[in-house]
C-alpha cells in the first residue's frame, strides 16, 4: 500500500525505558526498520536494537586533529623559516621543539570543534522544526519522563491502520498519528 | 574510593534515607527521585516566575563590585599601565599573580567534566554543569589580566599569527606566545563542552516553559534537540571525546603557564616541578572554589538531594590529594635551593621565607598546607559544611598567597643588590582584582537563573528506574502474548 500523504508516522508513548525497548525489538523483529525511539537520556539497548552505535563522529574528530597538528606546525616553521626570521646569537630557525607546544594545542582545538560540529551536522541540528513536534505528548514527555518509538511512514511495511494494531499490543500509553 | 563505613554518632547508618546502605557510604542522589521529579527540581529554578528576592539582591551586590573592575579598567585605558605598581624589578605584579589565580580555579571544571567522565565517576553529574560554568566564567576574568597588561588592549589580537602590513609575526619560540594558544584553546573548548552539555536540557526548558519568549529562547538554545536514539549515540560519543580531548588540554594549559615562569633563567622560577606543582595547585584551588559557589547554592535552592554529602566529601578528598602534591612542590622548591648549591638560589629561599614579604610565605604554608591538610584527612571534618565552606575560602587565599610569593619575591631581590627594590600593588591593581570577582559573581548569578545548572539529563541516567531488565522484558512478552 502506498504512503498515505500527510503522515510522519505512527508514535507510541512508554511510560519506562524497558517498555519501549521491548516494543522497538519486536518492531524490528516483525520487519519494521525506518523507526526511531526518543527518550530524556541516552538508552543504550535502544541504540542496540536500532543498531546504531557505531557513527562518524571520531572519524571527524581524527581527521580535526590531524588537520590542527600540521596546520599549527606549518605555520609556524613558514612564519619562523621564510616569513619572518629572527636570527639570535646564531640559533637554528627550524627550531622545531619549540613548535610542538602550539601545535598540541591547536590539535586539541581543531580535533573538539570537529567533535562538536560533526556531532550536530551528522545529527541535522540546528533543526528547530520537525514533524514529532506536532504531536503534544511529545512534547510534555520526550525530554522529560516519557518514552517513544515512532515507526516512520516511509517504511515499506506501513500501514496506518495495521501498525497501530501493532503498536497497540505492548500496552502503550497512546499511539497518536503524526501529521508531516 | 573505599572507605571505612560511616561512625560519625549524630547519623544512624542503617536508617538515615542519605546513606546507601549496601555500601555504607552517602547516597550520590537522595532517594525516592524520578525522572519527572529530576526535572521539575532543576527546571523550576530557571522557569519559576517568582525570582527568589535573593537572587536580586545578590546581582546587584555584585554588579557594585563589577562596576569597580568597569571603573579600573577606564582608568587604565585612559592612563595606562602607570596606574598600576608594576615597575623595575617588580615588572610582573598583580596582573600575572591574578591571571594565574583565574586560570587555576578554572581547571577544576574542567577536571569535573572530562577527567571524571572517562574516570566513570558517576558523582560528578550533579556538580559537572556549574563547576563548568565556573571554568568559562574564570577564563573570562583571566584573560583580562594580560589584555590589559599589554598596555594597548585594543591592539590585543597582536598576539595571533595575523597577517599584517607591518609583516611581523608571534615569536613562536616564547612561552608568552604558547600562553595565547594554550589559553584560547582553553577558553574556545571549554566553552563548546559547556554548551553541548546544556543542548538536551534547553530542549527540556523548552518543553516545560509556559512563557512563550522563554519557550522561543531555550527552542533556538536547544538547536531543535528531540531526544532521538541515533542523535543521543552521536552525542555520546563526541561528549566523551571532548573530554578525552578536555583532559590532555586541561593538563597543558597550566603546564604552559608554569613555562612563563620555568623558562626564565630566575632564581626561583627556573624548576622543573613547576609544570605538575602548577597544575596540581590549580585544582586545589578550583575544588576550593567550586565548594564555595555549590555550598550556598544547593543551600539556597534546596539542591541537598543532588548535591550531597557524598559530592563535598568526595571534593574534600580530591583536595587532601592535589594538597598532597601542592605540599610536595613547596618542599621540592625548598630542598632544590639547597640541593642546587647556588648561591643564588639559596639566597632567593632565605629571602622569601624570611625577608621583607616573608610574612606572605608562612601565610601561604598556614592557609595552603596547615590547616586544610591536618583536617581534611578526617570525614568529620570533611562533611562539616560550614567549615568546609570556610577552608574553601581560605585555600583561595593560600593560592593567591602562592602565586604572589612566586611572582614577587622571585623578581624584587635579584642577582645585584645595587638593583633591589620592592612591589607594592597601587589601589588601581586591588581595585581591578576585587572588581573581576564581582564579574565572575555577576555572570554566575545570570547562569543560576538563566541555564539549568544541574544537568538533567544527566541525573537521570543515574536513576534505578533507568535499568533495563532482561528478565523483565521477558515477562512483559508473556504478558502481552
Amino acid at each position: 500500500m502506498p504512503v498515505r500523504e500527510g503522515v510522519y508516522g505512527l508514535l507510541a508513548e512508554f511510560n519506562t525505558p524497558g517498555a519501549m525497548v521491548h516494543a522497538t525489538q519486536l518492531a524490528h523483529d516483525a520487519g519494521y526498520r525506518r523507526m526511531e525511539c526518543y527518550s530524556p537520556y541516552p538508552v543504550e539497548e535502544a541504540a542496540s536494537v536500532l543498531n546504531v552505535h557505531r557513527n562518524r563522529v571520531p572519524l571527524f574528530t581524527l581527521l580535526g586533529g590531524v588537520m590542527g597538528l600540521t596546520t599549527a606546525f606549518l605555520m609556524q616553521t613558514w612564519v619562523s623559516v621564510w616569513a619572518y626570521p629572527l636570527n639570535i646569537a646564531g640559533r637554528p630557525l627550524f627550531s622545531w621543539p619549540a613548535f610542538i607546544i602550539p601545535a598540541y594545542e591547536w590539535t586539541i582545538l581543531f580535533a573538539g570543534l570537529s567533535a562538536a560540529f560533526s556531532m550536530m551536522a551528522l545529527n541535522g541540528l540546528p533543526q528547530p522544526y520537525h514533524p514529532l513536534f506536532n504531536a503534544p505528548n511529545f512534547r510534555d514527555g520526550a525530554t522529560d519522563d516519557k518514552f517513544f518509538l515512532c515507526l516512520e511512514a516511509t517504511d515499506p511495511k506501513f500501514d496506518v491502520a495495521e501498525t497501530r494494531t501493532f503498536l497497540e499490543q505492548f500496552h502503550a500509553v497512546s499511539v497518536v498519528e503524526v501529521e508531516l | 574510593m573505599a572507605t571505612k563505613p560511616l561512625t560519625d554518632p549524630r547519623r544512624d547508618p542503617v536508617n538515615d534515607p542519605m546513606i546507601d546502605p549496601v555500601t555504607g557510604e552517602f547516597a550520590v542522589i537522595a532517594p525516592g527521585h524520578n525522572f519527572k521529579s529530576v526535572t521539575q527540581k532543576i527546571s523550576n529554578v530557571v522557569l519559576t516566575s517568582h525570582t527568589p528576592i535573593g537572587w536580586f539582591f545578590g546581582l546587584i551586590v555584585a554588579g557594585g563590585i563589577l562596576s569597580v573592575m568597569l571603573i579600573a579598567i577606564t582608568w587604565l585605558v585612559l592612563k595606562g599601565v602607570g596606574i598600576w605598581g608594576v615597575t623595575i624589578p617588580g615588572a610582573w605584579g598583580f596582573a600575572i599573580i591574578n591571571f594565574v589565580w583565574w586560570i587555576g580555579i578554572g581547571h577544576a571544571g574542567t577536571l569535573i567534566s572530562a577527567i571524571l567522565l572517562l574516570f566513570k565517576q558517576g558523582w560528578r553529574n550533579s556538580i559537572n554543569r556549574f563547576a563548568e560554568a565556573m571554568t568559562i566564567f574564570a577564563v573570562c576574568c583571566a584573560g583580562l589580566f594580560p589584555v590589559l597588561h599589554v598596555g594597548r588592549p585594543w591592539l590585543g589580537y597582536w598576539l595571533l599569527p595575523l597577517p599584517n602590513t607591518m609583516n611581523v609575526w608571534p615569536q613562536f619560540r616564547s612561552p608568552l606566545a604558547w600562553d595565547v594558544f594554550a589559553v584560547s584553546t582553553y577558553a574556545t573548548i571549554s566553552v563548546v563542552f559547556w554548551y553541548m552539555g546544556m543542548i538536551p536540557d534547553f530542549g527540556t526548558l523548552r518543553d516545560k516553559a509556559k512563557h512563550p519568549f522563554a519557550k522561543y529562547m531555550y527552542g533556538l538554545g536547544s538547536l531543535g534537540w528531540r531526544g532521538s536514539t541515533r542523535h543521543w549515540m552521536r552525542y555520546e560519543t563526541a561528549s566523551l571525546l571532548l573530554a578525552g580531548l578536555s583532559t590532555p588540554l586541561v593538563l597543558s594549559v597550566h603546564t604552559v603557564i608554569s613555562f612563563d615562569f620555568a623558562v626564565a633563567a630566575l632564581p626561583g622560577w627556573h624548576t622543573t616541578v613547576f609544570p605538575p606543582y602548577f597544575v596540581a595547585g590549580a585544582i586545589y584551588s578550583g575544588f576550593a572554589m567550586v565548594l564555595t559557589l555549590a555550598i550556598p547554592i544547593r543551600k539556597f535552592y534546596h539542591m541537598e538531594d543532588l548535591v550531597t554529602m557524598r559530592h563535598l566529601d568526595n571534593m574534600g578528598k580530591v583536595m587532601l590529594g592535589t594538597g598532597l602534591i601542592v605540599a610536595y612542590g613547596y618542599g621540592l622548591e625548598v630542598f632544590m635551593s639547597w640541593y642546587s648549591a647556588s648561591h643564588w638560589e639559596f639566597f632567593m629561599m632565605w629571602n622569601r621565607m624570611f625577608g621583607p614579604l616573608g610574612w606572605g610565605y608562612w601565610l601561604l604554608i598556614m592557609f595552603n598546607l596547615a590547616i586544610p591538610l591536618l583536617t581534611l584527612w578526617w570525614r568529620k571534618w570533611r562533611t562539616n559544611v560550614a567549615w568546609l565552606f570556610t577552608l574553601s575560602i581560605v585555600i583561595n587565599i593560600g593560592m593567591w598567597f602562592e602565586r604572589f610569593v612566586i611572582v614577587v619575591t622571585s623578581l624584587y631581590r635579584d642577582f645585584l643588590p645595587s638593583s633591589w627594590g620592592t612591589y607594592k600593588a597601587t589601589k588601581w591593581d586591588y581595585m581591578l582584582y576585587v572588581g573581576t570577582m564581582g564579574f565572575f559573581t555577576f555572570l554566575f548569578f545570570l547562569f543560576v537563573r538563566f541555564a539549568p545548572m544541574i544537568p538533567m539529563n544527566e541525573i537521570k541516567m543515574m536513576l534505578p528506574q533507568t535499568k533495563i531488565k532482561g528478565v523483565d522484558a521477558e515477562e512483559t512478552i508473556e504478558e502481552t502474548a
